[in-house]
């Protein structure tokens, strides 16, 4: 399939970086978190920065190198959650954590509570086109 | 090894597939996933499964507790999810964040059990999620129901898209798909959604 992210590989996996990657992150406690909690379908891809951590031993945590070595293909907090078997809650700031020192890249829905029209019409383009 | 063609994120949307027990909404999203359906781990002990009656689905041999969901990639550079939602009232908990940001439903009706999906149907009326109503063709009688009656029994709206559809085959799930986006993009257009679910 022309264009398929999911059946893309390598490092050149990571999207242009200068698309919006994390909606704003609320500062609390002199932490920084996602205001609301990454959805679901949030898509996680490894950095050029979580690449390198990969090869050097000991920069990242077991589970946060497998995250980085899943995201080299695009996947979701979900996908992520069911490939390497952790709960939705540990995988969300396991990201959360990774986003901030930059070793992966989050791309959040666009509108949170509701596709938009113009959202829809792409969708049933896509679909009508499989 | 195959380059990306376009630099942009891509978008995610889902869809949810919901309905009674044993309706057939893993089939459903197994038939259109690209990928082999996937299940989130829930935290669920064995003692909290219970007892349901399954002797009326036959061949019926494992249980779904927790969600379900499957992925297709669209040629236009998005990712539509498809999230079989938990078949037992007790997990409705988690529908709430199935809910959020989702296109809309599928409900899937098993004519021999259809009040095993009126929760599911109640649960997207009162939330106003865009949502449609599929009989799942078990077997040849369930053309026994003509659509106008499980119109009457579900209690569905006249607007409210009503089809036949065949789990086990992908073309019929699609299918099933565009008319629940269809269904979804006039809502929004008719300006008939609240702002947030
Ligand atoms: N004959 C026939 N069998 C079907 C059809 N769809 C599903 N089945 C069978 O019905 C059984 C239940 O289907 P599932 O897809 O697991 O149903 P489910 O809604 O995911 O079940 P739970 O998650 O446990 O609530 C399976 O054995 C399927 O093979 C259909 O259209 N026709
Ligand atoms: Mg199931």
């Amino acid at each position: 399939m022309a264009g398929d992210w999911s059946g893309s590989t390598g490092l050149g996996d990571s999207w242009d970086e200068s698309e919006p990657l994390v909606r704003p992150y609320a500062v609390t406690r002199g932490r920084t978190a996602p205001a609301v909690p990454l959805e679901l379908v949030a898509l996680v891809a490894t950095t050029d920065s979580g690449m390198a951590a990969i090869r050097r031993r000991g920069r990242l945590a077991p589970e946060e190198h497998d995250i980085a070595i899943l995201c080299m293909r695009i996947h979701s907090i979900a996908e992520i959650s069911a490939r390497l078997k952790l709960p939705l809650m540990v995988v969300r700031v396991l990201i959360d954590d990774m986003a901030r020192d930059g070793m992966v890249s989050v791309h959040r829905p666009e509108n949170p509570d509701r596709p938009s029209p113009e959202l829809l019409r792409r969708v049933l383009h896509g679909l009508t086109r499989l | 090894m195959v380059s990306p063609v376009s630099k942009r994120a891509p978008t995610a949307v889902k869809v949810l597939v919901a309905g009674g027990f044993g309706v057939g909404k893993t089939t459903f999203v197994g038939s259109v996933s690209e990928i082999e359906p996937l299940t989130t781990e829930a935290a669920l002990t064995s003692a909290s499964l219970g007892v349901d009656d399954t002797s009326a689905v036959h061949g019926k041999t494992t249980t779904t507790v927790a969600m379900d969901f499957g992925r297709l990639t669209l040629s236009n550079n998005i990712i539509l999810y498809l999230f079989g939602t938990p078949g037992q009232d007790r997990f409705w908990f988690m529908w709430d964040e199935l809910v959020r940001g989702a296109i809309g439903a599928v409900v899937l009706v098993d004519t021999r059990r259809m009040a095993d999906s009126f929760p599911a149907i109640d649960f997207f009326e009162n939330r106003r999620v865009p949502f449609l109503v599929a009989v799942n063709r078990f077997d040849a009688n369930t053309y026994e129901y003509p659509l106008p009656m499980v119109r009457n029994a579900a209690d569905l709206a006249p607007h409210r898209p009503l089809m036949y559809c065949d789990a086990r085959r992908p073309d019929s799930a699609q299918t099933t798909l565009v008319h629940l986006v269809r269904h979804a993009l006039e809502l929004a257009l008719s300006g008939d959604l609240p702002d947030e679910p």
